[in-house]
């Protein structure tokens, strides 16, 4: 049944209040059924050999002696993940990254795994596996891939996007540029113009949880995943896929998860566990260390960008150009087209231009991280319109308002933007009591933009009513931030119930169909958008079996409040019929009462945000603290504030992070330093201050309730955010994140050499 | 109907520009760039979205366009 999309204005009893989410008493006592969490009959214990090279040929690999030690039921390597993805290049990259063919292509790739009776036994036999390596040149850094001297990681990699075709391979995989206008024409207009190089280091998502699964693969072909992941869906696939198995034979169940923020959107371990589980013929459970998150999963990309913007006297900027070089690791991306596309997004400059290089380096496949690729374009953006300011001589939210985007806006991608909120989010900073907060010595205020698309995506939803009128919601996106709550209040307004008479559960692949990622910010907007409609398909069954009571055609039946009622003058002496005393009659009007959608939830509105922050930085030592926070956002709706202010904050701390603290370190020899939480730093709680949120509602006219993705923006500002306020507080601009003690000490040191 | 191309789709060697055509839908203009423009299949096949008047769509192709619209074709944009 198709459904209005369109967003109407309208008041609502449930949606916009505060529940507590429903899987969060099973979370803080220790209940909740987490990626390792699963256990079968008869259960092997996998692990994986990795490389201890940055770039080596695989001469050889001698199984033997791993093999003949008791216990030990299989081990595999490439040759038993053989290539059946049928010249599919994306998925062969997947299939290699799981499982070296050959070469190891950095510093923990697999090579080879074991699945044994026991943890002891599988870490003897890793030991047991004889590798032969031939080293190979290697490169970890995103400038020095793209030099003509550099070892060329991949012989298959022609640059795209480049007029002529080049002929020779490079580790250059794609060129970008997009923008609008006429650069020279309008820096020739400009009284002022800076151009500034920035780099920001390798971050890692930080979920708590490592990846961990449990796979069983039977002789019939049937199988079945237990799996921490954002889209158990899509992990069935890109699985059945690699493996050659049948999809819907295939059944993945998703644990509750312990943090993804996009590093659980790639499949890992999980086609190495299945692969063990083949040829074990007993089920086997897969759980990462930590040091082989680490190594081996999704970090986001390093990063080299050069800025040049002009501006008049005025504050109008004029021109603006960004080159962007984003590195992949080891296999290609597009994570520099999307840093082309997000740059200047924020605003209106008539004549922009971003050119992007997407780089292949020696180092672990780059995944998404919330909103992939727009953080350090921002970095690099929004430092250097704080410096147009600063020598303009305009406060920076004035700079920003003077050129922000607005409904008929040409972004900078091409279209022309529809509603969008950031000038409301730039609004409610300069008027926020934040900007009045006085600031002692040696702190400094910085505010920065941000933009993320969000996406919406395949959804499918079932909504069943019980005889006593509870509801179960089974929804196939996975909770990755408090979903089910948000799902439960919307399928409560529909209905015109209480929220505590919905039970919303995430469904295992066999009980629904295809549902994409939790990526994307998409999950409340397509998951609530299907929900909306799926309850709209019961409540015409509710309608229709209440007909049925009364004896009166559906048509004299409306719904309203959580019940129906009789309308037009022969029927309006008849009482209303609630939810519950239809559900309790159901089985003699025609049985179960459900609704269900299908829906591609397209239209996901742009996400905007704001942020202030205020630090202080300790010039004897650099080192910074972050003193207050503000992240200010347009969310669209917020069906429960609660976990939008969630979204908001945990983002914040994320950037902030990687403003401040976080970097993967390679040593010359091309391998990880720091794999692990002693030495590759996130923030924890007493670090920071409470971040502060204030949330804007400018509704997505293509959501019923004007929805927009909240998950992913909130942390594409605090680079800048954090690298602004230091240079407030110090004189210093850092352009080089992490902006860690060391750096912004050498700043400091520099600044008063200078002076 | 003019349908602009994002400057990163290549066509026949060229970056970007636009194409006039007659088009109802969003299967309509992939229809049409496939005919005329055997090697826009490559570029489906990394990933393409429409902008139709400002709003993004990736996968929904029976979406209708309406008249005197702007048609902006795009990457298909994927999240964390």
């Amino acid at each position: 049944m198709g459904h209005e999309q369109k967003y109407v204005d309208k008041k609502y009893e449930v949606v916009g209040t505060r529940f507590n989410r429903p899987d969060g008493i099973d979370k803080v006592t220790g209940k909740a059924r987490y990626g390792a969490d699963a256990s079968a009959p008869g259960q092997l214990v996998g692990r994986v050999l990795r490389s201890p090279h940055a770039h080596a040929s695989i001469v050889k690999i001698n199984t033997s002696k791993a093999e003949k030690l008791p216990g030990v039921k299989a081990i595999i390597t490439s040759a038993d993940l053989p290539d059946v993805t049928g010249g599919d290049q994306g998925l062969a990259d997947i299939l290699e990254n799981c499982m070296a063919r050959g070469r190891a292509l950095y510093d923990g790739h697999a090579v080879a795994a074991v699945a044994a009776v026991d943890e002891q036994t599988a870490a003897q036999a890793l030991k047991l596996i004889d590798v032969k390596y031939k080293k190979l040149p290697h490169v970890t850094d995103v400038d020095e891939a793209m030099c003509e001297s550099a070892p060329v990681i991949h012989d298959r990699i022609i640059t795209r996007g480049v007029e002529p075709k080049p002929t020779k391979p490079s580790n250059v995989a794609a060129r970008t540029q997009m923008g609008h206008g006429d650069v020279e024409a309008g820096f020739a207009e400009a009284d002022v113009v800076i151009e500034k190089s920035y780099k920001t280091e390798q971050t890692h998502q930080g979920y708590i949880e490592p990846h961990a699964c449990l796979a069983s693969v039977n002789p019939d072909g049937t199988a079945e995943l237990w799996v921490t992941t954002q889209g158990h869906f899509v992990f069935r696939n890109v699985c059945a896929s690699l493996l050659g198995l049948d999809i819907a034979k295939l059944k993945v169940t998703s644990s509750e998860i312990g943090g993804g923020f996009g590093g659980k959107t790639h499949v890992w371990v999980e086609p190495v566990a299945l692969a063990l589980s083949r040829k074990a013929n007993r089920p086997v459970k897969l759980v990462m260390g930590r040091d082989e998150v680490f190594r081996a999963t999704g970090p986001t990309s390093s990063t080299s960008i050069d800025v040049k913007m002009g501006a008049k006297k005025d504050g109008t900027i004029t021109a603006a150009v960004a080159e962007m070089r984003y590195q992949g690791g080891a296999f290609p991306g597009n994570w520099a087209m999307l840093g082309c596309m997000t740059a200047f997004a924020c605003y209106d400059i008539k004549n922009n231009q971003s050119i992007g290089w997407d780089v292949v380096v020696n180092r672990p496949k780059v995944a998404a991280y919330r909103a992939p690729s727009a953080p350090m374009a921002a970095f690099a953006v929004e430092s250097t319109i704080d410096e147009l300011a600063k020598e303009i001589g305009i406060a920076p939210i004035d700079m920003r308002l003077k050129n922000v985007a607005r409904e008929g806006t040409l972004a900078p991608y091409g279209p022309t933007y529809g509603p969008i909120g950031i000038e409301h989010t730039l609004k409610a900073v300069k008027d926020h009591p934040h900007m009045r907060a006085k600031l002692k010595k040696n702190q400094g205020r910085g505010v920065a933009c941000g933009f993320w698309f969000n996406i919406g995506g395949q959804t499918c939803t079932d909504l069943n009513i019980s005889v006593d009128g509870t509801v179960n919601l089974t929804l196939g996106t996975v909770d990755v931030g408090g979903s089910r709550s948000s799902m439960a209040m919307i399928a409560a307004e529909e209905l015109g119930i209480p929220y505590e008479q919905v039970r919303a559960n995430i469904a295992d692949t066999t009980s629904l169909g295809h549902n994409d990622m939790t990526e994307g910010s998409r999950g409340t907007f397509s998951s609530g958008m299907a929900t909306i409609f799926a309850a709209r398909d019961a409540i015409s069954v509710l309608k229709q079996r209440a007909a049925k009571m009364w004896g009166i055609t559906e048509e004299d039946v409306i719904w309203e409040n959580g019940q129906a009622l009789a309308t037009g003058d022969s029927h309006s002496n008849l009482p209303p019929l609630s939810l519950k005393e239809i559900a309790a009659k159901s089985g003699r009007t025609g049985g179960p009462i459900a609704g269900h959608n299908e829906v591609v939830a397209d239209g996901a509105g742009m996400g905007f945000a704001s942020h202030i922050c205020d630090v202080e930085v300790d010039p004897e030592t650099g080192r910074s603290t972050i003193v207050r926070y503000t992240v200010v956002q347009d969310a669209g709706k917020a069906i429960n504030p609660d976990y939008v202010e969630g979204q908001f904050q945990g983002g914040a701390t994320q950037g902030i992070g990687w403003a401040l603290n976080e970097e993967y370190i390679y040593g010359d020899d091309g391998c990880l330093q720091n794999a692990g939480f002693l030495d590759y730093r996130i923030p924890v709680c007493s670090d920071l201050p409470f971040i502060d949120t204030q949330i804007l509602e400018v509704p997505n006219p293509l959501h019923p309730y004007g929805v927009r993705g909240v998950g992913e923006t909130s942390i594409v500002p605090p680079l800048a955010a954090v690298g602004n306020a230091i240079a407030n507080a110090t004189g210093v601009r850092m352009t080089h994140a992490p902006m860690s003690p060391p750096r912004v000490l050498a700043g400091i040191d520099t600044l008063e050499h200078a002076s | 109907m003019r349908v602009s191309l994002s400057s990163t789709f290549d066509l026949d060697g060229g970056l970007g520009g636009s194409v006039d055509m007659h088009a109802e839908t969003i299967a309509d203009i992939m229809a049409t760039l496939i005919d005329r423009y055997p090697s826009f299949q490559q570029l489906l096949d990394r990933g393409v979205a429409v902008s139709i008047n400002g709003q993004i769509y990736r996968d929904d192709w029976t979406q209708p366009i309406p008249a005197d619209a702007q048609v902006f074709l795009i990457p298909r944009i994927e999240g964390g």
